[in-house]
Order: structure tokens, then sequence, then C-alpha cells
């Protein structure tokens, strides 16, 4: 139902480009995990090395402490669910969820019995008999989760299964899936572009930039305190300003020197890293926060984004005090 | 412009049904010669060549040789598309050009070329010889329409159920072929046209036992008759039978 995967100095060339550079990571039983990362940042290319759809050129991947090397896809304790759905057009959902249960040998009576719970937890009760054409694109994919975890497979990789959605019907599919792993314990591998998609739903997110892992840990601790100046900048939009020796482009400040790096919802007037009075350039307001572009007086040339509290009225060329609740500091 | 349009069409139908009409009208002729005037109805001619045993041998041998060689080409054909959609091989552009190569040559030079060939191995001329060329000229056929036909559609599909533990005979029988049900009937309800009406190859392979066009082919070299009217009036509806079963069975279907 569950294993711990462990990736092992993995490395992957596609010719002469490196797509993995030594990769290690340890996914405990039960875990959700999430590759994070643009486009041909070697996330995809990870995943399909744990599916065993590509060899590694080096390195090697044990699923529940079994050596996977030359193991084919079919008989790895993984199922996929891909991007495209890749559903069969010409049988039922009943005959879709059902169709590992066949390759593995259970009785027809058993595994049409099991297809139909399956399509009950992903809220398609009763559909089995339908064909796949019939359904919107949300439904399929629901029906693709239910076919990979229907052989109770102990990782389940997802392939950027929302990519394809629309933005509210991909927020809610996030609940749905975080809920069902909850529910089936099965270690979930999920791979998405969309740092929000990621921090809805990982436990742990695992964040990829040029063949490499740049950052891992909880979505709180990627977002608050990233290990680089990458992860800082993909999480989510943030300030940089560089320090030397002890100041700041604004005046002194009392961190180290290198990057300082502050979130726009970090800055406020209340904010115990001191920035001093900002001119508001200009602002625009966004529903749950006005959006501002603000230029320190000590440092015209610098423009900084700051986040501010709905309900407050901001024209430009206003002066307001501003400090950072919460920085970090990163070298390049 | 209007009249002149629908008397260009009449003009091209008559062209091209005008000698199958003839054929079919003279096969009721009541008298010794399909020939002008038209003496009256009779099914006598239909009668005699329903009970004429070498001839319904004849069709018979037709049939099987038209299933059985037109089920090995579309194997042939499927597996080999498949491979190549799949599998980048080096020279894959050149095995794609050397199989669809025999459409472009004369069903005669093939004919002569697999008699040669039959004669230096010494294998004994039969309807399976026969067969064996309808398998030539049909292979490649069936090989184009399924290669035309297989998308990243099926890709992904047949990666899923590898994904989901099915071994790779059961990825061709359960998710390929079904997937692409249309084109494969396409190519084995064609070949099977080809293989029932063909002539050459089936004259210069085959020795004792013959398919349908040889035995029309050696009536026609004892006079003209009736008969051999209504066998060829028989020949047509077959044919006819087949297209009509493609149309309905699969391009209705694939609208």
């Amino acid at each position: 139902m569950t294993a711990s995967v462990s990736i092992q100095s993995v490395s992957q060339r596609y010719g002469a480009a490196l797509a993995l550079h030594d990769v290690s990571l340890e996914i405990a039983a039960g875990e959700f995990v999430v590759l994070l990362g643009p486009s041909g940042c070697g996330k995809t290319t990870l995943l399909n090395i744990i599916g065993g759809f590509a060899e590694p050129t080096s390195g090697r991947v044990l699923i529940g402490g079994r050596d996977m090397t030359g193991v084919a896809p079919k008989d790895r304790p993984t199922t996929t669910v891909f991007q495209d759905y890749a559903l069969f057009p010409h049988m039922s959902l009943r005959d879709n969820v059902a169709f590992g249960l066949r390759m593995r040998g259970v009785p027809r009576a058993d595994r049409a019995r099991k297809a139909d719970a399956m399509l009950a937890l992903v809220g398609l009760e009763g559909r089995g008999d339908r064909r796949p054409h019939e359904l919107s694109g949300g439904q399929r994919q629901r029906v693709a989760l239910a076919r990979a975890l229907a052989v109770e497979p102990d990782v389940l990789l997802l392939d950027e299964p929302l990519g394809a959605l629309d933005l509210k019907l991909r927020r809610q599919m996030q609940d749905e899936l975080k809920a069902i792993q909850r529910r089936v314990g099965t270690t979930f591998v999920h791979v998405t572009h969309d740092q929000e998609e990621a921090m809805a739903i990982a436990d742990r997110i695992v964040v990829m930039n040029g063949g490499r892992i740049e950052d891992h840990g909880p979505p709180r601790e990627v977002y608050l305190h990233p290990k680089t100046l990458f992860t800082a900048g993909f999480m989510g939009e943030i300030n940089r300003i560089p320090v030397r020796n002890g100041r700041a482009p604004f005046g002194p400040v009392p961190v180290a020197d290198g990057i300082l790096c502050i979130r726009p919802e970090a800055m406020t007037p209340t904010g115990s890293l001191h920035i001093g009075p900002c001119t508001v350039r200009d602002a625009a307001f966004f529903g749950t926060h006005v959006r501002a572009h603000v230029s320190p007086l000590a440092a015209p040339d610098l423009r900084l984004v700051v986040h501010l509290p709905q309900s407050q009225i901001v024209e430009e060329g206003r002066v307001l005090d501003l400090g950072a609740d919460s920085h970090v500091v990163l070298t390049e | 412009m209007r009249h002149l349009a629908w008397a260009y069409l009449a003009a091209a139908y008559v062209f091209v049904f005008l000698p199958v009409v003839v054929l079919v009208v003279f096969s009721f002729q009541d008298g010794r010669l399909p020939v002008p005037p038209f003496r009256g109805v009779t099914l006598d001619w239909y009668a005699k060549v329903l009970a004429d045993g070498k001839l319904m041998a004849a069709l018979w041998n037709s049939l099987v040789v038209a299933v059985v060689s037109s089920t090995v080409a579309l194997i042939l054909g499927f597996l080999a598309a498949h491979a190549l959609a799949r599998v980048r091989l080096p020279g894959s552009a050149l095995m794609r050009g050397v199989l669809i190569a025999p459409l472009t040559v004369s069903y005669l030079i093939i004919a002569l070329g697999l008699l040669n060939l039959y004669t230096q191995t010494g294998i004994r001329l039969s309807l399976w010889t026969a067969g064996i060329g309808h398998v030539v000229i049909n292979l490649p056929l069936c090989f184009a329409i399924t290669y035309a036909a297989m998308g990243d559609h099926q890709k992904a599909a047949e990666r899923a159920a590898r994904d989901l533990g099915a071994p790779e005979w059961k990825v061709l029988l359960l998710i390929s072929a079904p997937m692409l049900s249309a084109p494969l009937a396409a190519a084995f309800f064609l070949s099977v046209t080809f293989s029932w009406d063909e002539f050459i190859i089936a004259f210069l392979l085959t020795r004792f036992d013959v398919t349908l066009p040889v035995e029309i082919w050696s009536m026609l070299r004892s006079g003209l008759s009736p008969a051999t009217n209504a066998v060829g009036s028989l020949v047509f509806l077959v044919s006819v039978t087949l297209v009509i079963l493609l149309e309905l069975l699969v391009f209705r279907r694939a609208k």
C-alpha cells in the first residue's frame, strides 16, 4: 500500500545535455512530495526514472528498500497519473479503472466491484458504464486517478495531473487529491510548475532547477526560509536588496552581507527590520491586497514591491514608513 | 451551366458503370450469347454456374486465399507499423520506404519474381504460393494505412497500459489494436477486395487448384457465354458487399 523511495546519486544524460545532475532524495512512506520547478528542470525526468520509463545514466532508485535497476514499469510497485490522462477510449470507465487488476489476474466480478468502489472514491459513483469521451476534463482526471490507485500501488506518480484544468477546477482537485492521499496512505510524488499548487498539497516541496535539487522542506519552510535565491524567487515574488559591509542602499542594516530577501507581504509599518520612509510610486488593487511599488527616500533608485492591506487607500506620492517582519539573507 | 454539370456527372457515371451494367444485364440473357439483342430474362445461367463444381470450388478458393492472405498481411503490416512508429531505429526511414516499395512494382513483375524463386527453391505452385503473392502486394497497403493512423494518443495509452502491468503482447492486443480498429478494418477489407479480384499473380502462381479470376479466364477461352457474365456479376456482388460493409462498419462509425 505504501513504501519509501530512495533516490541515490541519480544522473541522467541525453546526448550532451545533463537532465539530472547527481540527485539524491529520500521520500518517506506515505509522504506527499511535490517536485517543483520550471520546465526543463528535470522534474519529469526524475518522475520517469522512478516509474521506470527511463533508466538513469548513473545512480539507482530503491522503492521500499528494493533496488529498481532494470525493473520494467509493469513490474514496479508504482503507477502514474499522466498529464494527458491517457484513458483507454474504447473501454468503459469501469474497464479503464479495472485494467490494472485485470493484468494482475483478478477475477472479473472482483475487479468490477473494486473499480466501482474506486470510482466512488473519486466522486464518479454509478458512472462505470460511461465512456471517457462523455466526460469533462476534470472527470477524466478523476478516472485516471482511480485507475492508477485501483491496483493499490506503493507509490503513485503524478505528472502535472492538473495542468490541463482551469484554475477553479484545479484548486478544487488539489483539495480532493490531498484528501484522497490522506485516506489511502500511499506515497504520492507529484510534479508541477505551479508553486501555489505545490504549497496547497505538499507535505514537502522539492524545488528543482537545472537538473539539481535546489531546496526541499515543508511549504512554510521553503517559502519563508528559502536556501537559495532561485527558490526564493520561484516560490513567489520577493524583493532583493544587496547588502555590503552592513549597509543596504537605504542605510545600515543589522544583517550579514549578501542579498537581503523580503517578501512583499512582509513589508509593514511595524516591521522590526527598519527600512525607513518610502514614496509610493504606483499601486493597484488585487482583491486580497493592494500591490504597490515604493522607493525608500534614502535610495530613490531602489524599487520595492509591497503588499498592503486591502482596506488601505494608497495614492501615488504618499510616504509610508516601512519595515520587514521577516527576511532572509542569501548569497549569489 | 447547371444542366451541363449534371450532364457531365451522368456521362462520367455512364462511362464508369456501363460495362458493369451490360455485364449484369446479359447475365440474365435467355439465349446462347451475351450480346444484343436482349431476348428476355432467365436465371438459368445462374443455376448453371451455381451447380458447376469447378467454379464453386474456385470461388471458395478465392475466398480462402483472400481472407487468409489479408489476415497475414494485416498482422505483419500492423506489427511493422507499430514498431516503426514507436521505436527509433537507425534507418527507420529506409525501412519504411522498403516496406512500401512493392506498391510501385507491377503485379506482373512481382509474380515473375516469385515464380522464379519458387522454381529455384523447388516449391510447388498451389493456392499457398498465390496467397504469398497476395501478402506481398497487400502488406505495403496494410502497413501504410496503419502507420498513417498511429498517433501520440495511442502512444500515451500504451504507456499507461504498461504502467498498469500489461506485458507487451497484451498492450498490442488490448490497447493498440482496438484503438486502431477503424484503420485496421479498412486495411483488411481493401486487402480482401484486392486479393479477391487479383488475376496475374493468381494465374502465374497457381496450378491445379485455382482462384475464381483464373477459372473465369479459362471459361472465356472457350468462348463467350452468359454463364461468364453470371460469374462476373457474382464477383461484382461480393466486391460491392465488401465496400458497403466497409462503409457501414468502419467509416460510418469513425465519424
